[in-house]
């Protein structure tokens, strides 16, 4: 494929993501706004961070009065499970992209972008790097600046509905693989398992919310790397077709 | 001001960061079969975890979310994609809540 059909295959990708953002963005605006934070501030921190969990919680400490140390502490711990998935992807990357494209869509990587693109057959390309995350990175902020412009006329409940949303992409995207491919379903069963016994075990209580995250993800995922080796690239997966293959080339190049 | 800017700039900083630095820094190709499968497996257990059991409170109400999160694992395990999952999950999660609070 050419840099340009990369670039269209890998935003016809991102769409569905875009779209998926929009409602957790509006919360998030919402949210920030409500709280007292300038509407401008609010866009520019989704424009800068484009993170759910890390913003979330980030905003949360400014508008609670936080000391900075703890701000940045805080968010960086539940933005550590990025490391993960960036090592994960280095793997995917093909040897001819160069330093300063990396440093750039780099940027993009969310835990949306990162599975979709690992979930691709081949090595990815950077044009389709950019064309995956230019959605996504523009219905977030697009989103954000809906929700902190016509938040305040949303009705209570409908809002409290759209928190579920980020969740519910979640779950588009892991049942499908999951369905195919027994080793997966049982790695996320028993990541989610190690997952509640260290938010629910009282005395493991003193583990916050980011450290749990990593902690879960690396044994669940390193108790699937021991019993089910991966040992070509066919067997991990089952993921290939992902569901979110309704984005055809073929589509992107009427535009 | 200048200190919510001077916290959303830092903030920024440690979310670009552990997302840039192992694609940048890490160019080999791992060789190791276990490490391999590590990172493939990766993407289904932090996805998993971040969703289990946050999903649960994620409305403010347990039962509306609960009635969202069948509603999502259903239209997944029927192969909806992204979009319907999420609209169906926030419609159904909306219409429990409502129900509830009759």
């Amino acid at each position: 494929m050419s840099a340009k059909e990369d670039f269209c295959y890998g935003f016809t990708k991102g769409l569905p993501i875009a779209l998926g953002y929009v409602p957790v963005s509006l919360t998030f605006g919402l949210m920030a706004v409500s709280g007292g934070i300038p509407a401008w501030t609010a866009i520019l921190i989704s424009l800068t961070n484009l993170t759910s969990a890390g913003q979330f919680a980030g905003t949360n400490l400014i508008l609670e009065n936080a000391g900075l140390l703890e701000i940045t502490l805080t968010t960086f711990i539940i933005n550590i499970r990025y490391l993960l998935m960036s090592l994960s992807l280095s793997q995917k990357l093909g040897p001819e992209i160069t330093l300063t494209q990396r440093l750039i869509f780099g940027f993009g990587i969310t835990d949306e972008t990162f599975s979709v693109a690992s979930m691709e057959e081949k090595k990815l390309t950077s044009a389709y790097m950019f064309g995956l995350v230019s959605g996504p990175i523009m219905g977030w902020t697009l989103g954000t600046a809906l929700g902190s412009v016509i938040g305040s006329v949303l009705p209570e409940a409908i809002g409290n509905a759209m928190g579920i949303a980020l969740y519910a992409m979640f779950i588009a995207i892991i049942v499908p693989p999951a369905k195919r491919s027994k080793p997966v379903l049982n790695i996320v069963l028993i990541s989610i398992g190690i997952n509640l016994v260290l938010k629910y075990v009282p005395f493991l209580g003193f583990i916050s919310s980011g450290f749990r995250v990593i902690l879960a993800t690396i044994a669940g995922a390193g108790i699937g790397a021991s019993l089910w080796p991966v040992t070509d690239n066919s067997a991990g997966a089952a993921q290939n077709q992902s569901n979110m293959d309704g984005g055809d080339v073929s589509r992107c190049r009427e535009h | 001001m200048p200190r919510t800017l001077i916290a959303v700039f830092l903030m920024a900083l440690v979310t670009y960061i552990p997302r840039v630095l192992p694609i940048v820094v890490f160019r080999r190709e791992i060789k190791s079969v276990w490490l391999k499968s590590f990172l493939r497996y990766v993407p289904y257990a932090v996805l998993g975890v971040l969703t289990f059991p946050d999903i649960l409170y994620s409305t403010g109400e347990f039962l509306p979310s609960l009635a969202g999160t069948v509603a999502a694992l259903f239209l997944a395990y029927k192969g909806k994609s992204l979009l319907p999952v999420a609209s169906g999950a926030i419609l159904t999660a909306y219409i429990a809540g409502l129900i509830l609070h009759i």
